[in-house]
């Protein structure tokens, strides 16, 4: 079949999926992709993975997105389908994932008539993809599609939404190639301007303590661009700390590596940002949950901000030296100009740089009470990290709150793609269904998805999923029967008025994962949690872990809202200093 | 951080777009999500052929939330360019206005003298109304019918500003 062939409309969407090198798609289906998932069943090259909520379905596709490098393709119904999508996508959008979702809509002649199971999908997603198109003419059809693929992942990726009426599915239309198929005016700068470029190894060169602030942008270039990161953060001798989307870019066994920065980072990274006087942020966006207080943020730093968004560029903080292009290119070309011009650190600077970063590090900021009565987070995952130590095939997804955090504080990132988290949206229920896209990408992976026990009852279903495609995947919860991170802030900035944050009524857990069909596993002595985390690991099938943790710890260290970076509190003996400021409290 | 000007200034920003259904949802969506001001907002398509519409935006903020809607706005896919005409050189920008007095005696004819000054065109007349046809800067506009509200009751339809950069450079 070739270009210019007359096919249906859905057999236009199964081609274009296949030339766009697609072989898994994520999806439910419904009364207005009736045909598409008709036109499914005849072929065997591409492969459907039926989820139980479509939620779970974008979740799934970002999981696989993340762990491949791929585009995760999703396929819903009109109406309740799209909606339930729209978290997905939103999620996608604010952790910039290549998502193109096919969405079945109501045939042409009754849009806009209320019909059943109508929405004006375009309408609702517009503020939560990249860009959405609604094809209403199936010759139209596949050059949509193929736009869809490249507007999702080229620039700074994100989530693509096509609406398509049942009768574009049923009508016969021309098939186009994707060579045929570039959009009009779409063209992000992926390669740097070398001047600036040449102006900030210069920067570079000179700096007495710079610090590098990376974030999920390099993971997004691509694992070459994890590499040149490295190797320019060993050639500088500088140090270097991640984000929590950046977790992976950088080896975190490596000496330089400072851990990770912002609201729950590490008390050397949020001081070397604080300290710094050059600070070199490649594909980060400043985020609250970075800055902390904006005014006082990093107050006697030179900045530079690589990033291929340039609308991310004097967003939030305003940068000395924007340079706008793919991380990869950029820092080829750093790593190139900074060999060519012979530039070397200034040695008595860094090493005093260094003297200061060890005294911060000498703090030991993730310490916690180590204690026999009691299973406490911290230590669950450190025996994770043991059991896991070393396995190049590891993937990890979470959920969203106390665990999230000491997840990305306790576990080991050396390689990008085996971090699965909802960053910006928080999107609690992610973990689960981001654990089966990670699993499916990767067969005979380890993937396990570090959850609590209020979260992973939002895509609880999926186990089922797990289950019909024999995915081993892990769930361990880390269960201290409360919205941890509700009651954590509650308790901090609301004098401990726990409103509605216990979890009431939980299912016990270990018969939930049989019911499914899963195994359930249950630790509640610390002499239990070797055992349980090996046994989990051993079974080939999908397993529950109800970790039975300390209930009222709490995830240290914190920057209250509103505070800057160095106002951290280090553990429970801190206490927020003179009633966090109203301005705080009112933010999230 | 270092000081930062923030002073307000409205800035009249030219977007060159393809004439495509949403196009303009994108645009004032990306606006109102975002929580930026849109003093006037006016489209129409300017090109057939290609199918073509130019979006004429009179907005105003401090400089860092200007040139964050330029990049907002480049950042949408139907978006071919975005022109800040304000910070790019001397400019043209024309508004145009229609305008009903409704008054007697010496304050209708006080309207038409007034009209005559500032060069509108009336396009209706009745016994007790005119309605007037004015083109001007927004400025110009303001202080017609500033005038006029002091003569009767009127009723006033404007278009919203349409701008171009003076000289040879096009978008």
């Amino acid at each position: 079949m070739s270009s210019g062939t007359i096919l249906s409309g859905a057999e236009i969407v199964i081609k274009a999926l296949r030339d766009q090198g697609v072989d898994t798609i994520f999806g439910y289906p419904g009364g207005a992709v009736l045909p598409i998932y008709d036109a499914l069943f005849k072929q065997n090259q591409i492969k459907h993975i039926l989820v139980r909520h479509e939620q779970a379905a974008v979740h799934a596709a970002e999981g696989y997105a993340r762990s491949s490098g791929k585009v995760g393709v999703v396929l819903v119904t009109s109406g309740p389908g799209a909606t339930n999508a729209v978290t997905g996508l939103v999620d996608a959008l604010m952790d910039s994932i290549p998502i193109v979702c096919l969405t079945g809509q109501v045939p042409t002649h009754l849009i806009g008539n209320d019909a059943f199971q109508e929405c004006d999908t375009t309408g609702i997603t517009r503020p939560a993809t990249k860009h959405n198109y609604l094809v209403k003419d199936v010759n139209n059809l596949a050059r949509t599609l193929h736009e869809a693929f490249y507007v999702a992942k080229n620039g700074r990726p994100g989530p693509v939404v096509i609406d398509i009426p049942k009768d574009v599915q049923f009508a016969d239309g021309v098939y186009r190639t994707p060579g045929e198929s570039q959009p009009k005016s779409y063209r992000p700068q992926v390669k740097p301007d070398l001047n600036k470029v040449e102006e900030a190894v210069e920067m570079l060169a000179n700096a007495k303590r710079p610090i590098f602030y990376v974030g999920g942008g390099v993971i997004n270039a691509g694992p070459v661009a994890s590499q040149l990161l490295t190797q320019l953060v060993r050639m500088t001798g500088y140090p270097c700390t991640t984000t929590l989307m950046g977790l992976g870019a950088y080896p975190a066994h490596d000496q330089q590596w400072l851990g990770m920065l912002g609201m729950h980072g590490t008390y050397e990274a949020n001081l070397a940002m604080h300290g710094c006087d050059l600070m070199v942020c490649v594909g980060a966006r400043f985020d609250d949950r970075v800055t902390g207080k904006i005014s006082e943020f990093s107050p006697g730093s030179k900045k530079i901000h690589i990033d291929i968004d340039p609308s991310n560029i004097n967003k939030n903080v305003r940068v000395d030296l924007p340079i706008v292009g793919d991380a990869a290119y950029v820092l080829e070309d750093m790593i190139r100009i900074w060999k060519a011009r012979n530039k070397r650190a200034d040695q008595a600077a860094l090493k005093s740089w260094w003297d200061q970063i060890t005294v911060w590090r000498s703090k030991d900021c993730l310490k916690y009470e180590k204690t026999e009565k009691v299973i406490k987070p911290q230590y669950a995952l450190e025996r994770l990290r043991a059991a896991i130590q070393g396995r190049d095939d590891v993937f990890i997804s979470t959920e969203v709150g106390q665990h999230q955090m000491w997840a990305a504080q306790f576990l080991p990132f050396n390689k990008p793609n085996r971090w699965l988290t909802s960053g910006g949206l928080g999107t609690m229920g992610y973990g689960l269904p981001a654990a089966i896209g990670a699993q499916i990408a990767n067969p005979g992976a380890l993937c396990i998805d570090v959850a609590g026990e209020a979260s992973i009852q939002m895509n609880i279903q999926e186990m089922s999923t797990a289950l019909q495609y024999r995915l081993p995947v892990k769930v361990f919860i880390l269960n201290n029967q409360w919205m941890g991170m509700v009651r954590q802030w509650q308790e901090l900035l609301h004098g401990s008025r726990f409103s509605e944050s216990y979890s009431e009524a939980l299912p016990d857990f270990v018969k939930l994962a049989d019911a499914f069909g899963g195994v359930g596993l249950r630790a509640t002595k610390v002499s239990e949690v070797d055992d349980v985390i090996a046994e989990m690991i051993a079974i080939p099938r999908p397993v529950i872990v109800d970790m039975c943790v300390d209930q009222k710890e709490n995830c240290f260290p914190m920057i209250p809202g509103g505070k800057a970076h160095n106002e951290m509190l280090l553990g429970p003996a801190d206490k927020v200093s003179e009633a966090t400021p109203e301005e705080g409290m009112v933010l999230v | 951080m270092t000081t930062q000007d923030t002073n307000i200034r409205r800035h009249t920003i030219s977007v060159l777009v393809d004439n495509e259904p949403g196009v303009l949802a994108r645009v004032i969506g990306l606006f109102s999500g975002r929580g930026y001001n849109i003093e006037s907002l006016t489209v129409a398509e300017i090109d057939a052929s290609d199918s073509l519409s130019r979006i004429t935006v009179v907005t105003s903020g401090t400089p860092m939330i200007i040139e964050q809607i330029k990049v907002q706005l480049e950042r949408l896919v139907p978006v071919h360019k975005v022109k800040d005409l304000t910070l790019e050189g001397p400019f043209i920008e024309r508004e145009m206005a229609l305008v009903k007095v409704v008054a007697n005696g010496e304050k209708r004819v006080e309207s038409l003298r007034i009209g005559d000054v500032f060069k509108a065109r009336v396009v209706d007349a009745t016994i007790n109304s005119f309605v007037f046809e004015i083109t001007g800067t927004a400025d110009d506009l303001n202080r017609f019918i500033d005038l006029m509200q002091q003569l009767g009751e009127v009723d006033i339809s404007r278009t919203g500003a349409a701008a171009l950069s003076r000289g040879t450079s096009t978008l």
